[in-house]
């Protein structure tokens, strides 16, 4: 008697399937639901991308010496998880010192990349004047040119300017990005028409009250994602805060080196210092991940 | 506009009034029109001169005079200091290193993320989650990955040599072996980058028309065939900009290499230690010579444009032979321009720019 039930039941839905499997064929595959393959595939993509962050926090929560005995962790995290943070936090290398410099240079990064960026793009996209297709072009083509290579100079330039060891340092040559420009660009050209820039015009705006009140607000998507990949892409910077600033005012990243320079014994520590850094970018990833992910791949349509 | 907000008649009279004593404010407005667009894009040409074009062309400067951290500029030296470069077996080394690791990561790396796309392309349920999985390890900063998969990677104490020697396998020596430690770093950029790139080529993948997938199937093909016939080809400029940001990116490593071990030097043989490191050692470490550490900035800068040619060039050859002209033939066959999306039309101009 219960039989008949179940009988449907599993006909049911497997029957349905297979029925869209079918028309999924038949349609060319747009359509289909792929099947448990793809995302076991895509279940292993996920646990590599996790595990080693996982692995942090394993060690995190350890200490020297149940490290050095068990290479391979347990799966649950011990206990020293906050004895750890609280014993890095306390230490030697300035984490607090560093996480306001990190969250200063990227917060400003960002405002400033966005800012610049979104009335460069205006002005490429929406205005008509001498020149504009080549400076356009200039800006795409120094996309192309490696930073890291002027270091050499760029630091005897800050060091004659007073700007080594200060923040302003890190801070003017990521004020700006070619990539800002050209992705503001793209999408004002699209996003905002003409109609909008006219009629405030006519209205008597002038050309940055037209940009503050029509532009800008169409930017606004595109300008949160800017402003948090600009972020993430400062927060995680090394190099040059690296050359620029010392040991006694660093970055995040900075911060965590010089714990495995101070404590390389120890890497229940360093894993600590690790996690402190990861943190921030592993909430701000949570709340605004989807943008950054739409972002990335808006981006890469035209780019 | 006037359509749009019809004015009554009497406001006519104070409009006019107003418009008398627009002089000035006329010749402003014009002004306004003539100078603001330039005004708007001089911040970026600016900053770019001072902290971009500026520190390039004085690197070629200081990389032809005698010049010390402490000290600051010496006498002129013509080419002395590429040639001392040269003469270091070390600089040698680096570049090996950067070379192998560049190519232990880049490659993988490419493959990897079109794979993974064309998976993440299917019509999954919770599409985002999957994505922003995929992106999660590109918020890891370079220095931390390093840390982590320095310690993942330790010779003794390591959980990967653990792993292999419970399937019973040797241990490898992660750091003390050169090739193994370029395997180990490379892991670490793919680790980061693979997502990103993901993601890039699987927007490009959405903007491929339906139609050419559907002209294939009716030609017969099946999926793989699908993916090196349609996918593959369409790709093409989406593949030569992911290989060349990976060139450039790549050759210039230094996070991950330098946190690596925790002297930051590449070994006790150099072994990882790339063009990059190297140059820092030069400038800033012990020998603060800032002569010759421009000398291998502008040596590296063009070898990165030697090789960003060159996989442009290998990779358009790559991407064409792929038969091209299968992808032309259904493009020709395809309903027309129905339905085609912008991002599928700006493929278009490189698409015939392979003709010629």
């Amino acid at each position: 008697m219960s039989s008949i039930p179940v009988i449907a039941q599993s006909a049911g839905p497997g029957a349905a399937r297979w029925a869209a499997r079918r028309r999924g064929r038949a349609t060319g595959g747009a359509n289909r639901r792929p099947g448990w393959v793809t995302y076991a595939i895509l279940a292993v993509v996920l646990l590599i991308a996790v595990y080693p962050l996982y692995y942090t926090l394993q060690l995190a929560s350890s200490d020297a010496v149940s490290i050095a005995r068990n290479p391979i962790p347990s799966l649950v995290p011990e206990g020293n998880l906050f004895a750890n943070i609280a014993e890095v936090l306390g230490g030697r290398v300035p984490f607090g010192k560093a996480f306001v410099n990190s969250m200063i240079i990227s917060v400003s990064a960002a405002v400033s990349v966005v800012a610049f960026s979104t009335l460069a793009g205006f002005s490429f996209a929406k205005l008509r004047y001498r020149g504009r297709g080549p400076l356009l072009v200039f800006v795409i083509a120094t996309m192309a040119v490696p930073t890291q290579l002027g270091i050499v100079p760029m630091f005897i330039l800050f060091t004659e300017l007073g700007w080594a060891n200060n923040l302003i340092g890190v801070i003017v040559p990521a004020m700006v990005s070619a990539f800002g420009v050209f992705w503001m660009t793209q999408y004002l050209d699209q996003a905002l028409p003409y109609e909008l820039i006219e009629a405030a015009r006519v209205d008597g705006a002038s050309m940055i009250r037209t940009f503050w009140h029509v532009a800008l607000p169409a930017a606004r998507p595109a300008a949160a994602m800017l402003g948090l990949f600009t972020f993430v892409q400062h927060w995680v910077a090394f190099f040059w805060p690296f050359i620029i600033l010392t040991s006694n005012n660093p970055t995040l990243p900075m911060a965590v080196q010089l714990l495995q320079a101070n404590y390389f014994t120890d890497y229940s520590l360093v894993m600590a210092g690790v996690l402190v850094t990861t943190f921030p970018l592993l909430i701000l990833f949570v709340v605004a991940g989807r943008q950054l992910v739409s972002g990335i791949m808006a981006g890469a349509v035209k780019g | 506009m006037s359509v749009i907000t019809p004015r009554p008649p009497t406001a006519q009279r104070p409009r006019e009034a107003t418009a008398r004593r627009m002089g000035f404010r006329q010749r402003m407005g014009r002004w306004d029109v003539k100078v603001s667009p330039y005004l708007y894009i001089s911040p970026f040409f600016i900053l770019f001169a001072v902290v971009g074009a500026f520190p390039l062309l004085y690197t070629a400067f200081v990389s032809v005079h005698e010049w010390n951290l402490l000290g600051g500029q010496g006498e002129f030296v013509g080419l002395t200091n590429y040639r001392d470069v040269f003469a270091q077996p070390t600089f040698l080394k680096a570049i090996g290193n950067t070379f192998s690791i560049f190519a232990l990561s880049s490659v993988p790396q490419v493959i990897a993320a079109l794979a993974l796309a064309a998976v993440l392309n299917a019509n999954l349920r919770a599409k985002t989650f999957w994505r922003m999985g995929v992106l999660l390890p590109f918020i890891v900063a370079p220095v931390a990955v390093g840390l982590i998969f320095g310690r993942l990677f330790a010779d003794d104490s390591g959980l990967v040599n653990a792993l292999l020697t419970q399937v019973g396998l040797e241990p490898l020596g992660w750091h003390s072996d050169r090739l193994t430690s370029h395997i180990a770093i490379a892991t670490m950029v793919n680790f980061r980058w693979t997502g990103y790139n993901t993601l890039i080529f699987l927007a490009a993948m959405q903007a491929v028309p339906q139609e050419l997938y559907e002209a294939a199937i009716i030609d017969g093909a099946g999926r793989l065939r699908q993916f090196f016939s349609v996918t593959v080809p369409q790709l093409r400029p989406t593949i030569i900009f992911v290989i060349i940001t990976a060139t450039i990116g790549g050759l210039q490593i230094f996070d991950e290499p330098r946190l690596f071990d925790d002297q930051g030097l590449g070994g006790p043989s150099r072994n990882w230690m790339t063009v990059a490191m190297y140059m820092y050692d030069v400038g800033w470490g012990n020998q603060k010579n800032f002569g010759r550490a421009a000398a291998i900035a502008w040596l590296l800068f063009l070898i990165i444009i030697v090789v960003a040619l060159v996989n442009f060039l290998v990779s358009r050859r790559i991407a064409t032979s792929d038969s091209p002209r299968g992808a032309a033939r259904l493009l020709a066959r395809g309903s027309g321009d129905a339905g085609r999306t912008p991002a599928a039309d700006a493929t278009r101009p490189t698409t015939a720019s392979k003709e010629t």
